[in-house]
């Protein structure tokens, strides 16, 4: 070690610590087959369970006959709702303050619905099971259409319900309505728009998607009769989350239950949620004692867990003739499905619907949502966003363009003279937020310059005018996006999920020798926590992040906390982090102190030990720290070196980008090319710059797919359309854009290390960017609004509704 | 339906199990020899995390059935590990160039890469592209998996050249 | 997804294979590379009892290249296809098609044989071969018949192949030296069917003309060549189009379909007719 430079800037080098572009350690054994993911685990006599599904949308099930399933081989259980119901677990309490159906109670509501759960040895048996399983159904009318659904004589879904009018978020007026949810003030809003200069008015469609990770969602339960405890391992984002919930509606006590995550093969929402399958393994474990696993398909994924977005929302903004907003309305109608199961804090059944305001200061604002019950799968989860983030943020950034259109106005100046000013922060939004930091002007202002705005703008007039001269068949879009993400849920005085309150936690343990383990109540399904929250660590005390070993998803080591969704890693649990290891750096002054004979004041913190002040070559290193914790009785101190925080965020955090994508258009196909995509993210202090990039590339690409093509889609009698990999849209990296990252730094000014969370930021940002670009190129010839996903016929038939066909 | 007798070389080593006629490869691969590399991810051969080369060839085990695979000389993401344990050189630019997240397309993605550049030792980024095209990845945007495939070529080729 | 069972065969010669299919009759199916079928097994689409795999059959594959004539092996792969540089020059229009089919997993498994045979409309070798003038060996207990692609295709997965036969080889002629050609397909994404693909050849005094997933099989025009031929790309779009019924599916409507349907033959002819010498 003593060829090693000890000046504090290649002590603070060698520590990997925060602003390095460390590399992952998870890779190594991702990079050779090793990861442990929920399919590759196998126990003694694990058993398999797979789903009878309904092939219906709406219908009565009249009778279900396991006869000839349980003559098939290697059969050994046909569960239905029947045999669930005495256990109390036929149906289950959902994150939103509904109940849905774990097997077919009497009916089903969606297609692809579980109706019966067949236990077999193995997978293959299973699947004979199923198809051996005789259901008789009893079609009924469906409703796809959320405005149909509210219509008087629709058919009644949920007779469940019948006679509730109230439901978990307040009345309910119809009977296939689920809430209304109003933020803001409503009449000032209406007063400011009826007196406007001008009002744009548009409804804005976000269609129904999927989070669709690579890995499908799936558990393995095993009941061990002998000493009464469960144990779960599965595809869990809130692993802690899951236990109390389990141990809530199981009766079974929560000590006596122990949730696993391991290695997940991307969650970004879709393994939020508690699904029938899970609750049909733990039983099915119960019942047979054995070990019982179920993986679902990619069809069963598409098909029944978890759907994100299908907002329709319609949006009146009001501004002054030069282009300054006054006033902002929206009312959206949420299609949720047969179930309300959406993900989002207890307090706001929109999620955070009300950032709509986006990165613009609106004087006044009014936002209502209407929840509505159809024949769709349940979910309703933040595809990589925060809560609805990216609706509000997809609704805003057209509405903007929209207006701009009203205006005759460049769109990026529009943005510009409605930005919320640096010193306006903290600001207070109409829909009750208080903006933690940001610096708009700058980012855009540095955003419109790397991409040369105004020689793009130059070259698609020249473009227009070759078309129109018939010299080109292809047009230019400029797509532009400024969004503010709200994130790090959150604050517990209103943030919860089933009453538990959006804290979460840290405990960091110093062995005697001085490395460390950290165990966190978050779980990473991709996002490289085990790096960076030792990158945190490493620059909190001192200790070199390869010293530093991290763990996550098992409730039974792990303390307690909500888990890895909404952006919520780094602005919460990086806070905890931070905050654990600043108790564990408070001791080690002591004990450094102790050590050096000096007053505990008199000691300083310098990079990875205590030194006297003025007097730097008088110094204990975390190392020397960490083994007299351990070996010297220090008066008044107890021994041992570790700390655990439990970390309530005071605020949210707000991360903001700008966002440009040029885009060429082939009138004739719809075909597209992005030419150029440009994103520019502040996330606040940056803990890992490649893994930054990293996140922002795959965010993106996941805007593309959504903007242009992806999308889970029914036809009038609910049958799922887009049910396998051929028809729901996941680009290959033929199709993907290449991307430019860029970045400012604005800290948050009340997280310890100043971050802000980026995961969700360029799904974001990204998806109005791409819907922009093909908006803008239509807008010479008189485009306001065409409705998502742009893909080549959506697109050509924007061109033949504007006669560019010829 | 009589179980058949399958031999195959997984890895440099011969291998030997009983499966129905049915199995899929990926599943014989997966639960009879525990090689868990190889991943399902869509079962309808569009994502390719399941991804193996078998006979020189990059093949989909999800889309075949272990008889047609009878025989067969096959490679998965383990055996592309050096001698000693450590990561091969595409390994260790997939970790190098931030080339995965979640890891769960990775066994396939570097299968598939280590067959390419067999076949195209010094690619352009659009043949990469192209070429890498029967795997999806959802978390990356494939754009470091582009550039670690680029900086694997440049140094298994320069490698070469240093060997001759 | 998990297929119902079966009993597997790997017959080592013609003869075995057609005898097989003769004792199970409609119980049993040939596989080649297995990625159109074995999906459809998975999602217990399709119901057999016995599966015939052809891999064993060394007579199924190989690529010849005659003076006026190539001959493809049926368990050739698109793979192979495509790395055949004799091929590529007397029939370019192969590669060219070929590299649009799936992805490069899906091409080193899928045959030429498959792909033809299998009589799925979105497949893109059936409008190939119309387009072509191929035809197709088919062998089955009373020897071989000749049966040419444009006549082959009878409905979507129905066509002139016997339950007892296999499609050995396909026969195609060369085209006269100087011939234009082109492929050119509009597809959603890699590994997605043709939204609409169009095949041309144009050459000094003849012109072939074939479309792809436009119809419940592939769509060849003899009017449609006869205008190229002549000179009239509209003629032929305008053949083309009252020959094509498509559907509309998740690519999008039906009006959608025959614009693109126009406008990718359009291109196919601009780009052979730019090829032609």
């Amino acid at each position: 070690m003593n060829d090693q430079s000890n000046t504090p800037e290649d002590r603070s080098t060698r520590l990997k610590g925060m602003g390095c572009s460390r590399k992952r350690v998870e890779d190594v054994r991702f990079t050779q087959g090793k990861g442990n993911y929920v399919d590759d685990i196998r126990m003694d006599g694990m058993l398999f369970g797979d789903f009878v599904r309904s092939p219906y949308a709406h219908a009565r099930v009249v009778s279900i006959d396991s006869a000839a399933a349980m003559k098939v081989p290697g059969v050994l259980a046909v569960i239905t709702a029947k045999e669930l119901e005495p256990l109390g677990l036929h149906w289950m309490p959902t994150l939103a303050g509904d109940k849905q159906m774990v097997l077919a109670d009497g009916k089903v509501l969606f297609q692809g619905q579980e109706v019966a759960f067949v236990v077999a040895t193995d997978r293959y048996a299973a699947s004979d099971g199923v198809a051996a399983v005789e259901v008789e159904y009893d079609e009924l009318p469906v409703v796809v259409d959320p405005f149909k659904a509210l219509e008087p004589d629709a058919p009644v879904l949920r007779e469940d319900l019948a006679g509730q009018t109230t439901g978990a978020h307040g009345p309910r007026r119809h009977h296939n309505h689920i809430f209304t949810w109003e933020v803001g003030d409503k009449e000032a809003t209406e007063a400011v728009l009826a007196g406007a200069d001008v009002v744009a008015e548009e409804m804005v469609y976000y269609h129904r998607t999927h989070p669709s990770p690579l890995e499908t969602c799936g558990c393995v339960a095993s009941m061990d009769k002998v000493n009464g405890k469960l144990t779960v391992w599965g595809t869990f984002q809130a692993p802690h989350a899951v236990r109390t919930v389990a141990s809530l509606i199981s009766g079974i006590a929560e000590h006596n239950i122990r949730i696993i995550s391991p290695d997940i093969g991307g969650g970004f929402g879709n393994k939020v949620g508690v699904y029938p399958g899970y609750i049909c393994a733990i039983v099915a474990s119960i019942v047979t004692g054995k070990p019982v696993k179920w993986v679902e398909s990619r069809m069963d994924n598409l098909m029944a867990t978890a759907f994100a977005r299908d907002y329709w929302m319609k949006g009146r903004i009001a501004a002054t003739k030069a282009g300054k907003i006054t006033g902002l309305w929206c009312h959206t109608t949420a299609d949720h499905g047969g179930f309300d199961a959406c993900a989002d804090p207890s307090k706001f059944p929109a999620g955070f619907m009300n950032i709509c305001t986006g990165s613009y200061d609106i004087p006044v604002a009014y936002l209502a949502v209407d929840g509505v019950y159809t024949n769709k799968a349940p979910g309703g989860v933040a595809y990589r966003c925060s809560f609805r983030v990216t609706e509000a943020a997809y609704f805003i950034e057209r509405m903007i363009e929209v207006l701009a259109i009203r205006l005759g106005m460049d769109a990026a100046e529009l943005r510009r003279i409605n930005f919320i000013r640096k010193d306006q922060f903290p600001y207070q939004s109409a829909l009750g937020w208080e903006y933690d930091s940001g610096d708009y002007h700058t980012a855009w202002d540095k955003a419109l310059k790397a991409v040369g705005y105004d020689a793009l703008r130059a070259e698609q007039a020249q473009r227009l005018a070759d078309f129109k001269a018939g010299k080109t068949r292809r047009l230019i879009g400029i797509g532009l996006a400024h969004f503010t993400e709200i994130v790090g849920a959150g604050p517990v005085k209103n943030c919860d999920i089933l009453g538990l309150g959006m804290f979460d936690s840290c405990e960091i343990r110093i062995h005697p020798t001085g490395s460390a383990i950290a165990r966190l109540g978050t779980i990473s399904q991709g996002q490289g926590h085990a790096t960076t929250f030792a990158q945190i660590i490493a620059s909190e005390i001192g200790i070199p992040a390869d010293d530093i070993t991290l763990e996550e998803g098992d409730t039974d080591t792990a303390p307690y906390g909500l888990g890895t969704y909404g952006s919520r890693s780094t602005p919460v649990a990086g806070a905890a982090t931070a905050m654990a290891a600043r108790k564990i750096r408070a001791k080690a002054q002591m004990i450094a102190a102790y050590l050096l004979e000096v007053h505990d004041d008199d000691v300083e913190f310098d990079v990875d030990r205590f030194a006297v002040k003025g007097a730097p070559e008088r110094f204990k290193t975390m190392k020397e720290i960490a083994f007299a914790a351990y070996n010297q009785a220090i008066p008044g101190l107890e021994p041992g070196l570790e700390a655990v925080s439990y970390y309530d965020p005071p605020n949210m955090t707000y991360p903001f980008g700008a966002y440009i994508c040029v885009m060429e258009i082939d009138v004739d196909t719809g075909e597209h090319e992005i030419r150029m995509f440009y994103a520019l993210d502040d996330c606040g202090t940056r803990i890992n710059p490649m893994i930054i990039e990293g996140q922002v590339h795959g965010g993106a690409t996941e805007g593309y797919a959504i903007a242009m093509g992806q999308e889970i889609a029914y036809d009038e009698m609910g049958n799922h359309k887009t049910a396998t990999l051929m028809d729901f849209f996941i680009p290959t990296s033929w199709e993907t854009p290449h991307y430019t990252t860029d970045h400012t730094v604005t800290p948050s000014p009340h997280h310890p290390i100043g971050a802000k969370g980026v995961g969700e930021s360029p799904n974001v940002g990204s998806v109005p960017a791409f819907s922009n670009a093909v908006h803008d190129a239509f807008r010479p010839f008189g485009l306001v609004h065409s409705h998502m996903p742009h893909d080549h016929w959506r697109v050509w038939k924007i061109a033949r509704d504007l006669g560019l066909h010829g | 339906m009589s179980k058949m007798h399958i031999t195959l070389t997984v890895n440099g080593t011969a291998v030997e199990g009983l499966a129905e006629p049915r199995t899929l490869l990926i599943h014989f691969l997966r639960e009879t020899l525990r090689i868990t590399g190889p991943h399902i991810g869509c079962e309808t051969s569009h994502c390719g995390a399941c991804t193996i080369d078998m006979n020189g060839k990059s093949v989909k085990s999800c889309t075949v059935f272990v008889g047609q695979a009878q025989g067969a000389e096959i490679t998965t993401v383990e055996g592309l590990v050096n001698a000693d344990g450590s990561l091969g050189v595409i390994q260790e630019n997939f970790r190098e160039h931030h080339g995965l997240q979640c890891g769960f397309c990775t066994p396939g993605m570097i299968t598939r890469a280590h067959r390419f550049l067999q076949e195209n030792p010094a690619p352009t980024e659009a043949e990469v592209r192209f070429g890498m095209a029967g795997n999806l990845c959802r978390c990356t945007g494939y754009q470091n998996i582009v550039k670690a495939i680029l900086a694997s070529a440049a140094q298994l080729n320069a490698a070469k050249e240093a060997a001759e | 997804m998990i297929p119902a069972g079966f009993e597997y065969h790997r017959p080592a010669d013609l003869a075995s294979a057609i005898g097989l299919l003769q004792d199970h009759g409609d119980e049993a199916r040939v596989v080649a590379g297995g990625h159109s079928l074995i999906p459809m097994m998975k999602l217990r689409m399709t119901d057999l009892g016995h599966l015939v795999d052809l891999q064993d059959i060394g007579e199924l594959r190989g690529i010849a290249i005659g003076a006026g004539h190539v001959t493809i092996g049926a368990m050739t792969s698109q793979h192979d296809l495509i790395a055949d540089d004799r091929l590529a020059a007397v029939l370019p229009i192969i590669r060219e098609a070929s590299l649009q089919i799936a992805d490069p997993q899906v091409r080193y498994m899928g045959t030429i044989g498959g792909n033809v045979a299998n009589g799925d409309p979105g497949n893109d070798m059936p409008g190939l071969m119309q387009c072509l003038n191929a035809s197709y060996d088919l062998a089955g207990p009373d020897g071989t018949r000749q049966v040419a692609a444009r006549g082959f295709y009878q409905a979507a997965y129905f066509t002139a192949r016997e339950d007892d036969e296999i499609l050995t080889r396909i026969v195609i002629p060369v085209p006269a030296a100087g011939t234009g050609h082109a492929y050119v397909k509009q597809k959603r994404k890699i590994g997605d069917y043709a939204t609409a693909a169009a095949a041309v050849l144009v050459g000094t005094t003849s012109a072939s003309v074939a479309m792809t997933n436009l119809s419940d099989t592939p769509v060849w025009s003899e009017a449609a060549g006869k205008a190229l031929a002549a000179g009239d790309t509209e003629g032929c779009v305008a053949a083309i189009l009252a020959a094509i019924d498509p559907q509309e599916d998740m690519r999008g409507p039906v009006e959608f379909k025959r614009h693109v349907a126009a406008v990718v033959l359009r291109r196919a002819i601009d780009s052979a007719l730019a090829r032609r010498t």
